[in-house]
């Protein structure tokens, strides 16, 4: 039959009060298969507490050629920032 | 064309690192396919000289160091494998590339594990060198490939220190144990130097690599360092590594060592080792036996999502 099984992408969360964070991918055939092999590879040390799977083909990326439109208008953009605001030394807890 | 090389090769040289969407050399990514691959493979069939000698451990504590670093290789394939295919190819593709014999896979794995103190002479020499050069490779200029010798690295130390251990007890054990252990490191010390690749004259990949950053250190200078860190680990497991010309330089401040027989490398890596037949089939048998259960699981997934979406309609 020879069919490839999906690629998912793995999200484990350290420990609680951390986010999840991506740490790779594996192949599965569906998710209860996907949260196992991810628990066996990628757990192996006590690395997670919760494990979240998503197949690939459902993310959605942005196009790092349009890099300069997406993020470039940040730049300029100074004053989101605190130290963008010049107060006295004498005000305290600010 | 010119143009995107050029501000492709200024992002590198600034120590930018590449990510699997960004623009890149047809070539780059080709050789990162190669690398990335052959290094997978080599952690897979590096399974199999170790798995020679799970059932045959002489303890317990032995079985399950043994089964878990072994597990880990398992691991590190998979961690690669997964690198090389944001570069655009299947794992079906990288399989088949490995069994046709297409790809390469480190030759230290064509050599046989003859007794018990080839499970140390293993991880502490070849793990040892895997890590020199891995070590290297987590500041490779491929985000995927970096990411992956990271994790790869924090779990080989211990593979290393597992060999070692286990050298060390045979080498404070009786005559016999630490004559096998001598045995051992006399196989084991010449593969292990070739673990880096023909010398830097002769090794036709190295300056594109080096100016890719795919490759960040060269084969004899990985090599002399693997040499000179391996050579005091030694002296204190009281066994001599198999060479009469190796003696320490005071004036290049590295040891010299003798001619490492490359004809030799040549032919295992042509095919000519001593298990390249013995390891392959395995290999092989593995993916072809068990392709019933590859597709039983695809039939099982499938037949439950069409469940649930027959209980979605009805509902
Ligand atoms: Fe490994
Ligand atoms: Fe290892």
């Amino acid at each position: 039959m020879k069919k490839e099984w999906p690629i998912w992408e793995v999200f484990i969360r350290t420990k609680n009060g951390l986010e999840h964070r991506h740490v790779g991918s594996l192949h599965a055939t569906d998710s209860k298969m996907a949260i196992e092999n991810a628990r066996d590879v990628y757990t192996r040390r006590q690395e997670g507490v919760s494990i979240w799977v998503v197949e690939s083909k459902y993310i959605s990326a942005s196009n790092p050629d349009n890099g300069e439109e997406l993020f470039d208008p940040a730049k300029d953009k100074a004053y989101r920032h605190p130290t963008f605001y010049k107060l006295p030394d004498e005000v305290k807890h600010m | 064309m010119q143009d995107l090389e050029k501000a492709f090769q200024a992002r590198i040289d600034a120590g930018e690192v590449i990510e699997p969407r960004d623009w890149m050399p047809e070539k780059y990514r080709k050789t990162n396919i190669r690398q990335i691959s052959q290094h997978a493979h080599s952690e897979v069939v590096g399974m199999l000289p170790e798995g020679n000698w799970i059932t045959r451990a002489p303890s317990l504590r032995r079985k399950v160091a043994l089964l878990a670093k072994i597990q880990d290789e398992a691991g590190h394939g998979l961690y690669l494998y997964s690198a090389a295919e944001t570069l655009g190819i299947s794992r079906d593709e990288l399989y088949d590339q490995l069994h046709t014999g297409k790809a390469k896979y480190s030759s230290i794995f064509n050599y046989p594990s003859l007794t018990w103190a080839d499970m140390g002479a293993i991880g502490w020499l070849v793990d040892g060198a895997a890590i020199v050069n891995q070590v290297m490779l987590t500041r490779t200029s491929f985000g995927p490939y970096a990411r992956a010798m990271v994790r790869i690295c924090k779990e080989e130390s211990f593979h290393q220190r597992q060999g070692y251990e286990i050298m060390l007890t045979l080498c404070k054990g009786t005559e016999v144990q630490k004559q096998m252990a001598q045995d051992a490191l006399n196989r084991w010390w010449w593969p292990s130097l070739m673990m880096f690749g023909p010398p830097d004259a002769e090794s036709t990949h190295t300056e594109q690599s080096m100016k890719w950053r795919i490759k960040r250190k060269s084969n004899d200078e990985l090599r002399q360092y693997f040499i000179d860190m391996t050579i005091p680990q030694a002296e204190v497991l009281g066994i001599t590594v198999p060479d009469p010309d190796l003696k320490w330089n005071e004036e290049r401040g590295h040891y010299d060592f003798g001619e490492i027989d490359w004809d030799e490398f040549w032919q295992v890596v042509k095919g000519h080792g001593p298990c390249n037949k013995q390891r392959l089939d395995a290999r092989k048998n593995a993916w072809n036996e068990g392709e019933w259960v590859r597709d039983a699981a695809v039939a099982y997934a499938e037949k439950q999502a069409n469940k649930q979406e027959q209980i979605a309609v009805a509902g």
